[in-house]
């Protein structure tokens, strides 16, 4: 098996290592960096866990082949804010109790934080369109969506000053 | 198993990686089959040859009323194209149907036809809009209508181990032309369709068609084409009584399966019929 090197930015930070032909973004993330934030769930595309921003575009790194992310700008749950210095969807999702048992979480935040770079004032079908492929079992998604429009004003209030 | 991961800067080099895998080599686009394939045993494949980040391949252009789609175009650009929305406003909604936003970000729409899901949405679309596939392979560039890649359930006739989709083109809508994409699922995201229809027609003077394709799906191996119906229609005058008629005749040509979740034979024969009414009034709207 002839692995390959990839580079690629993760969180703002250079990245070069080796990957396999049939590793995904998510086995590099996970497995090869330590970074278990990004959630497994279904493995297939279609529960938006796996979820991070490559190029400003929220993927499902369970199906991106890893070698897709070359010369890209990858953003995982470990790069939105800090203990200390939450991101305001960090901060409303605790707020406005988004979180349940926290398994679809840091993809949702995923989804959400792509949605609101582009859009501050985003439409409840906005947002419905942006999480529409998180699958969340616990909340039933009213309070996702305050949460992710609360952040919203946050992040415009913070920009205003 | 997989022992090499190409990811190709132009398509020469694409053809060159294939060839020189001798057929066990395949090409990938946006990843999002090809990878499932693979992980079950579907794809066995040595080498998977990546076309997503050859530039000449991520364009949507305009040219001699011509729509030219390159291979690696997703189906979110597609959707947010303005070219599209006004030339070809029935693929923005196909594309838009597609998955979740993560997989359109990702998935591309040659990709789609090459899949060959009977009832892929942006495929469905691209077979009455009058799609051709370019292909390239060793032997130079060869031009095949969409509506004829179809081998088979999941079988397309393009054979991704010697030859790639480069670009799928189309004419551009022009005036006194409409489209309209119908789709039933069962969630209003994330969900395959139950059925899905798309008309693209051309008005004469005096509300005469003057042509019109219809394609529905899944009620055959492949997107149909209601190909008796579009004759009732061909040069007759626009009335409701019209578009019932043909409604009803549409049904008679489709054979849909019965699915344990997406509704049985009897259930989709009944709502193809409101299905194509809806497509073929939209349409006229949409053409007017």
């Amino acid at each position: 098996m002839q692995k390959k090197v990839l580079r690629f930015q993760l969180n703002g930070q250079s990245m070069e290592l080796l990957v396999s032909p049939d590793e995904t973004l998510l086995d590099v993330i996970r497995d090869q960096l330590s970074l278990t934030g990004t959630k497994k769930g279904c493995g297939k595309g279609e529960c938006g866990a796996c979820t991070v921003i490559m190029n400003g575009k929220a993927v499902n790194s369970c199906v991106v082949p890893a070698m897709q992310a070359m010369d890209a700008e990858v953003e995982t749950i470990e790069g939105i804010g800090t203990s200390d210095n939450l991101h305001p969807l960090q901060e409303t999702f605790i707020d406005y109790g988004a979180i349940q048992c926290g398994f679809c979480t840091p993809g949702m935040i995923m989804s959400a934080k792509a949605l609101l770079d582009k859009n501050l004032t985003p439409a409840r079908l906005d947002i419905k369109e942006a999480i529409a492929g998180n699958i969340c079992r616990c909340t039933g998604y009213v309070k996702i969506e305050q949460a992710v429009l609360a952040a919203a004003d946050k992040m415009k209030e913070n920009k205003g000053q | 198993m997989l022992k090499d991961y190409v990811l190709a800067m132009s398509v020469e080099e694409a053809l060159d990686s294939l060839k020189s895998h001798a057929g066990e080599a395949r090409i990938i686009a946006g990843g999002t089959d090809a990878i499932l394939d693979y992980q079950s045993g579907k794809l066995s494949a040595k080498c998977l040859v990546d076309i997503s980040k050859i530039d000449k391949l991520k364009k949507i252009e305009y040219a001699d009323g011509q729509i030219i789609i390159g291979a690696a175009v997703t189906h979110s650009e597609i959707k947010e194209s303005s070219l599209i929305q006004s030339k070809a406003p029935l693929l923005a909604m196909a594309s838009g149907s597609v998955g979740s936003l993560q997989i359109r970000n990702t998935a591309t729409v040659a990709g789609n036809v090459v899949n060959a899901q009977p009832a892929a949405d942006a495929a469905v679309a691209l077979v009455a809009l009058g799609a051709v596939a370019e292909i390239a392979d060793h032997n130079g560039t060869h031009y095949v209508p969409v509506e004829e890649m179809y081998a088979g359930v999941g079988k397309s006739t393009v054979d991704a181990s010697r030859q790639v989709v480069t670009a799928i083109r189309f004419p551009a809508l022009q005036a006194k032309q409409g489209s309209s994409f119908v789709r039933l699922a069962q969630r209003g995201a994330l969900a395959l369709p139950i059925l899905n229809v798309a008309v693209v027609l051309s008005l004469a003077a005096d509300n005469v068609v003057e042509w019109v394709r219809i394609v529905m799906a899944p009620v055959a191996p492949k997107p149909l084409r209601a190909s008796q119906t579009e004759k009732v229609l061909q040069g007759a005058v626009v009335t409701d009584q019209l578009i019932g008629e043909a409604a009803r005749a549409a049904v008679v040509e489709a054979s849909p399966r019965s699915s344990a979740l997406r509704g049985s034979a009897e259930y989709r024969k009944e709502v193809l019929e409101v299905l194509v009414r809806r497509a073929l009034d939209q349409a006229i709207v949409a053409a007017k």
